[in-house]
């Protein structure tokens, strides 16, 4: 006669306490994700902004000026802020879990990690929505053509 | 008798000429040594000659004192994988003609496991790993009395590769994500829950799926190939692992 033994090893568990979400999977996923974004969008920016019209030589403080008042690339901008901050963000928080050996190193790093990414994101959120493109008392021949309009 | 055969000279073989080769290979002995160092041996050897028979040469023959791990020597038992020359290799499955023997060759015990002693490390942590994917055929289904489990060709050949490994770490002490804090489940772990998850037969694939969703699961996994490189039985280590993440996102096998 055979017999069945129930359960013959007990499943061995890492960590104690199983959250409800998976970040380490949805990081994972995001790292995909937003890596198949940020190669239109970066490649579109340098398209944009060093190939096409006058090439290079166009950059300049009203060529930028005109592109943030354009809520097209305002969007696009943001867009390819956060995701690149995010992106490469959690990068560096893989590099810090792979190669930090104390407890306090890895804290300590990753914290400085989030305070950067955070501020980053902060300021240029900032910089694209309340840019004013025609500062008061500029010369003409420096900001965009638009602005001896208003 | 005719006088044919003296005109035949008797057929001598070409002599298969043998040439000196170094091994540098990094000692340890827990009991004198605070550090490992490296020491270097030359031995007469011939181009169809493995490392392990080098090694085996010293140890029979210049210093009794080297210690490693062997079993078959022909490749199936997965004991003597070590780092020849900065690769992942099984020492008897390395011939002499395939190094390049004007330098010295360069042997060491494999990375990420706590040393021993020479070119021994404790495969412990590595076989803990192992145990933890749950290793083996879980099904409730008793078959009819003389009767087996049946699997198509197809749902046979779909984990194929993955029944090749012989669990001798030369993937997972390859693995830059293991070397760091040992905490990864590592490649060989992972090959060997794809070998049950994609098993027709199983039952318990969502419970390893479950243990591999773990933050050291799958996904410290940085697909450097470094596994797939080392492997002595070319299992695609990395196809294997991509695959589990695709079925731990899907939810299924």
């Amino acid at each position: 006669m055979t017999t069945t033994i129930e359960a013959p090893r007990s499943p061995y568990s890492r960590s104690t306490k199983k959250s409800g979400v998976n970040w380490e999977k949805w990081g994972w996923i995001y790292m995909r994700v937003s890596g198949v974004v940020l190669v239109v969008l970066i490649f579109g920016h340098l398209f944009v902004n060093l190939m096409i019209g006058e090439g290079v030589s166009a950059l300049n403080f009203a060529f930028v000026a005109g592109k943030l008042t354009n809520p097209f690339w305002m969007v696009w901008d943001v867009i390819m802020l956060w995701l690149a901050l995010i992106h490469g963000g959690n990068g560096m928080r893989t590099l810090v879990n792979d190669y930090a050996t104390t407890r306090t190193s890895r804290g300590i790093l990753k914290v400085a990690i989030l305070v950067s990414v955070v501020s980053l994101i902060v300021l240029g959120t900032l910089v694209v929505f309340t840019f004013d493109p025609c500062p008061a008392g500029a010369p003409a021949d420096l900001v965009a053509s638009f602005c001896t309009s208003l | 008798m005719s006088s044919a055969t003296i005109d035949q000279k008797p057929v001598v073989p070409e002599e298969i000429k043998s040439f000196t080769v170094t091994l540098i290979i990094r000692r340890f002995n827990p009991e004198v040594d605070d550090e490992p160092h490296w020491q270097d041996f030359d031995v007469q050897m011939y181009p169809t000659d493995r490392v392990l028979d080098a090694l085996h040469k010293i140890k029979w023959e210049q210093d009794g004192s080297l210690t490693f791990r062997r079993s078959c020597a022909h490749g199936v038992c997965g004991s003597d994988a070590m780092r020849i020359n900065g690769r992942n290799r099984l020492a008897c499955k390395t011939l002499m003609k395939d190094l390049d023997i004007t330098k010295p060759i360069y042997v060491e015990a494999i990375k990420g496991l706590p040393l021993e002693k020479d070119l021994i490390v404790d495969m412990e942590p590595f076989f803990d790993s192992f145990k933890a994917v749950q290793p083996f055929l879980m099904n409730s289904v008793t078959p009819a009395k003389g009767k087996e489990r049946i699997q198509t060709v197809a749902q046979r050949a779909r984990f194929d590769d993955t029944t090749k490994c012989i669990l001798c770490a030369a993937c997972t002490s390859s693995c830059p994500v293991f070397w760091t804090d040992g905490q990864y489940f590592g490649p060989a772990a992972i090959v060997n829950a794809h070998r049950f998850i994609f098993d027709s037969r199983d039952e318990n694939a969502a419970v390893r799926l479950d243990i591999l969703n773990d933050k050291e699961g799958v996904w410290r996994c940085r697909t450097t190939f470094n596994c797939t490189e080392a492997c002595p039985r070319g299992i695609q280590v990395t196809q294997a692992i991509s695959e589990v993440k695709q079925a731990i996102m899907r939810g299924k096998a």
